[in-house]
């Protein structure tokens, strides 16, 4: 699994940081998500992919392929 | 119902498709149809009076999934084909085309509606802000009356909606004013403290604030297009365009006469279930929040995902209640802002992090010992790290031993 994402898009809603806490974190001025780890292991596969249909700017890609 | 029941949902948008995400991910592999009265897939509107609005984003990067994305969910889209009935008993949904779509499930996602003024869809220049159509249909007006000097927008209704299209009016050059019955914006929902502050914001950057004023109407320029607007003091706003934004009425005329109880909002028990095999979700959707212990309907884009995952969960026999801890977010002019939980305008708001005079703190409102919510200026960051104090405030009583554990 290989996550992108869009720092353009994300409105600091934080969701993703709330599902899956190892895998994503905000920055602290302005709350745009940062990505801790692009490639985790099978056991956050699963709040991963939450995080990306939860995210209200639709802003993580998920290639589960890669 | 079978491990694989049929879903019908109504409602193509970020409610309707994040159930359908919902159900794939829970492992649901039966039919799922989604009927949408818009020619369009999925998309998304929170950036309609931001980036849209202001031309940053064209209006195709609100598309909410690709369609190799849409097609992996191997569900049917009915678009374009607005449904007209709904038989509760037989789960039958009928559209405007014709055709009869029957489900083990109905999932009734159809949103909400602009509230408009009496008379304002005669007039030519006066807007809603919805819908895409609507997002480009009034940002050409903007840009045509800019250029030829009929720039005088006035947005009616200082609610959230309502400041955040100003803001972004105002970004593109308009001479812009708002008005409306509160004395600052978003007065009834965050209280004089933040309300005081955007409407500092609001005058810094240059919008004109007509607020404490009710609007009585729309003055027509005899040719068919908005003159300005009329206040109940008499006094008659100047404008070339003005954007109605007075709040939304759940799309639920088409469940006249299904029996289903409507009261702002389709009404559901805590399972966001209307009745047995029909539920709600997102703005349409009125329910029963047992950490609050009332019903509630939210209008916010993180409800309409979070929901849904309760709604998919319903549908497959969780029997968890549905009690989040509402969120809503809004951009005006530079300042992000956050908001975890319900506050109110008679709460006590302090400011517990940051200061405003720096454009950075953190807002708790409380009533007693009860966190209502926290609120994040540009401290989105910050602003969920409060939100464990507003959480156990919504937290449903705990559940039953031997029951599944809410979260
Ligand atoms: C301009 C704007 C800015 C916003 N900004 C924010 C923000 O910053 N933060 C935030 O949290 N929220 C924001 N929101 C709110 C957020 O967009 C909504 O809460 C969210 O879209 C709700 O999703 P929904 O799917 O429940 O309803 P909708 O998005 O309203 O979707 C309902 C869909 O159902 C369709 N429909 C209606 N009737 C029928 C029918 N009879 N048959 C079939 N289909 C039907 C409609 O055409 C529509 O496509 C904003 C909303 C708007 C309009
Ligand atoms: S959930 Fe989406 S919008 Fe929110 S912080 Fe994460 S990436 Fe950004």
């Amino acid at each position: 699994m290989k996550i992108t994402v869009d720092e353009d898009k994300c409105c600091g809603a934080g969701q993703c940081a709330l599902i899956a806490p190892e895998v994503f974190d905000q920055r602290d001025e302005d709350g745009v998500v940062v990505l801790l780890d692009a490639a985790p292991g099978e056991e956050h596969h699963g709040a991963v992919r939450e995080s990306a249909q939860v995210c209200p700017a639709a802003a993580i890609t998920v290639d589960e392929d890669a | 119902m079978s491990a694989s029941p049929r879903v019908v949902v109504v409602g193509a948008s970020a409610a309707g498709l994040a159930t359908v995400e919902a159900l794939r991910r829970k492992g649901h592999a039966g039919a799922v149809t989604v009927v949408g009265a818009e020619p369009y897939g999925p998309y998304d509107r929170p950036p309609l009076s931001k980036q849209v609005l202001a031309g940053a984003w064209p209006p195709e990067r609100t598309r909410l999934r690709t369609p190799e994305v849409l097609d992996g969910l191997g569900a049917e889209w009915v678009l374009g084909d607005p449904a007209t009935a709904l038989d509760p008993l037989s789960r039958t949904v009928a559209t405007a085309s014709g055709r009869a779509v029957v489900g083990d499930a109905v999932v009734v996602a159809t949103g909400a509606r602009p509230r408009t003024l009496p008379g304002q869809e005669r007039l030519k220049g006066v807007h809603v802000l919805r819908t895409l159509d609507d997002a480009a249909a009034l940002r050409a007006d903007l840009l045509d009356g800019a250029r030829s000097g009929r720039g005088r927008l006035v947005v009616v209704g200082e609610g959230v909606l309502g400041a955040e299209a100003a803001a972004t009016a105002r970004g593109l050059g308009l001479d812009t004013t708002l008005v409306g019955p509160q004395r600052v914006p978003m007065e009834a929902q965050l209280g004089p403290l933040v309300g005081g502050l955007l409407a500092d914001l609001h005058r810094t950057e240059g919008v004109r604030l007509r607020l404490g004023t009710a609007v009585a109407g729309i003055a027509d320029s005899g040719s068919g297009r908005v003159r300005g607007v009329l206040l109940d003091t008499g006094e008659e706003l100047p404008a070339d365009t003005v954007l109605v934004a007075v709040g939304a009425r759940p799309e639920t005329d088409w469940l006249e006469g299904s029996g289903l109880e409507v009261s702002d909002g389709l009404v559901c028990d805590a399972h966001c279930r209307a009745a047995e095999g029909v539920y709600a979700v997102g703005d349409v959707a009125r329910w029963h929040h047992e950490g609050l212990g009332r019903s509630l309907r939210l209008e916010n884009r993180t409800n309409a995902v979070e929901q849904a995952g309760a709604v998919a969960g319903a549908v497959l026999g969780d029997e968890r209640p549905y009690a989040p801890v509402p969120y809503l977010w809004t951009d005006q002019f530079g300042a992000k802002i956050q908001i975890h939980g319900l506050p109110s305008a008679s709460a006590e708001a302090e400011v517990v992090e940051g200061a405003p005079g720096d454009g950075r703190f953190v807002v708790r409102f409380r009533r007693g010992n009860r966190t209502e919510g926290v609120l994040g200026w540009n401290m989105p960051k910050q602003a969920r790290q409060w939100r464990r104090e507003v959480s156990d405030a919504f937290a449903p009583p705990p559940p039953v031993p031997g029951s599944p554990v809410a979260g």
